[in-house]
């Protein structure tokens, strides 16, 4: 089983010289420690911010620099702020690349729900409605199954819907999952995981063909 | 054409109960804190606000939902927000959910004349019940229309007496676009100076759109997640 950090590492294999990415909250945050060294992304954060850097020192520290999850960020040569709009044009009209989100359901034709559980929570949707709406490549990062054990990638979703046939990829704590016209395709293991356990983490179509690598870092 | 007022209380004057508000920041980013306080001393009621967040518990707009001075929050993510939450889910609280950037636009194009748009944020979700979709290039879209608002209260960073406005870093947000976009706009800033002390190069919210200025005072910037390396 993939913890959250090897999560976020393998999703940084993902990641092209070149591209525009924008990371949700969460695991997907993490994967900005990962990012190799022999390439070049530019994080974009849609409060306003395109060249997103690490976290302050305690000298750095600015109330006014934050990411959209809220956290106090740096700049780095070339970064750019924005406001909203100017933001969401980067989006809408496909210039990031590539969005990692979480999720709390996906279905295998690649509809994903992760903003509202109705009469439990409603947090809102934030950017994501946008972002999935529009990004060139949606990755989503999260556990295979919820805290009650149940699976979270499904045939149908019982949440409210973010947007539709968006997902292209999932990678969870089990398994990296490609989603095609043909459902949940399994493409790589997690180290110690066995096709059996994916089958019955996952209740909508899973497809399985030939031998399944193990997850390679 | 006299846009300096001396403080928050003498800015927001006029406004009544059941006027439409918007407020810009992010988070608890670039909010108008000063305004927000003397909306909160003038006990005003029924507000409908338009706002990406709803600040904290006990700071920003929370304070306003604290005091139940709020009937409807417009807005895209409420998650740090327990009151907020609770008022929601009790049915105390009006709330209409939008994608962010479909709020930053409705913002946007209310301030530049545009009556609606499509986008495809939001197709096939519960967020396009009620509204008009299109096919442009075999692509689904939702129409959504400009924003109507009495008031649009911004937070800049420098602003000089005639209302140019230039914000700092990521308290921009939402500021520009609403500044904008208010029937009547009011803007709060950490420095007021005299015209001519502003580069023009480096102006983002010309003069034309603000209708009443003042320097705030006590900002207390408060960080929401406070991470260091």
């Amino acid at each position: 089983m993939l913890t959250k950090e090897q999560i976020a590492k393998r999703i940084a294999r993902e990641l092209k010289d070149g591209y525009y990415v924008n990371l949700g909250i969460g695991i997907p945050t993490l994967v900005a420690n990962y990012v190799p060294d022999t390439i070049n992304v530019t994080l974009q954060s849609e409060n306003g911010l395109l060249g997103m850097g690490p976290f302050p020192s305690e000298d750095e520290l600015d109330a006014d620099l934050i990411n959209a999850g809220k956290q106090t960020v740096t700049t780095l040569p070339g970064s750019v702020f924005f406001d909203s709009a100017t933001s969401f044009a980067m989006i809408r009209s496909g210039r990031v690349d590539l969005t990692v989100l979480g999720a709390m359901e996906v279905n295998d034709q690649g509809d994903i729900a992760n903003w509202k559980i109705p009469g439990k929570m409603v947090k809102g949707m934030g950017g994501a409605m946008d972002l999935v709406a529009s990004a060139q490549q949606i990755i989503v990062a999260m556990q295979h199954t919820n805290k009650a054990g149940e699976s979270k990638l499904l045939s149908k979703l019982t949440l409210p819907v973010t947007g539709l046939g968006c997902v292209k990829k999932i990678v969870t704590n089990l398994c990296v999952i490609d989603v095609t016209p043909r459902g949940f395709e399994l493409r790589e293991l997690a180290p110690g995981v066995g096709v059996e356990t994916v089958k019955n983490a996952t209740a909508g179509k899973l497809v399985i063909e030939g031998e399944i690598p193990e997850i390679q870092f | 054409m006299h846009k300096v007022v001396q403080n928050a209380d003498e800015a927001i004057r006029g406004i009544q109960d059941g006027s439409t508000l918007m407020l810009g920041g992010f988070g608890l980013c670039g909010i108008p804190e000063n305004c927000i306080s003397a909306l909160v001393k003038s006990g005003v009621k029924n507000l409908t606000c338009i706002s990406n967040n709803a600040g904290v518990d006990d700071f920003g707009i929370g304070l306003l939902l604290q005091s139940k001075q709020v009937k409807k929050m417009i807005s895209s993510y409420v998650g740090e927000n327990a009151e907020f939450e609770r008022q929601l889910l009790t049915g105390e609280l009006e709330v209409e959910l939008l994608p962010q950037g479909t709020l930053a636009e409705r913002c946007r194009a209310a301030g530049a004349g545009i009556p609606a748009f499509f986008t495809p944020a939001g197709y096939g979700t519960e967020i396009a019940e009620g509204k008009e979709t299109r096919e442009f290039h075999d692509k689904q879209y939702i129409m959504e229309t400009a924003f109507e608002s009495d008031y649009a209260i911004v937070k800049a960073w420098k602003g000089d007496t005639d209302g140019n406005l230039i914000y700092k870093a990521t308290a921009r947000n939402f500021n520009p676009m609403m500044a904008m976009a208010g029937k009547i706009t009011i803007a709060e800033v950490e420095e007021l100076v005299e015209p001519g002390e502003l580069d023009p190069n480096f102006i983002h919210t010309p003069s034309i759109f603000v209708n009443r200025i003042f320097q705030g005072t006590h900002y207390e910037k408060r960080i929401e997640q406070r991470t260091i390396r």
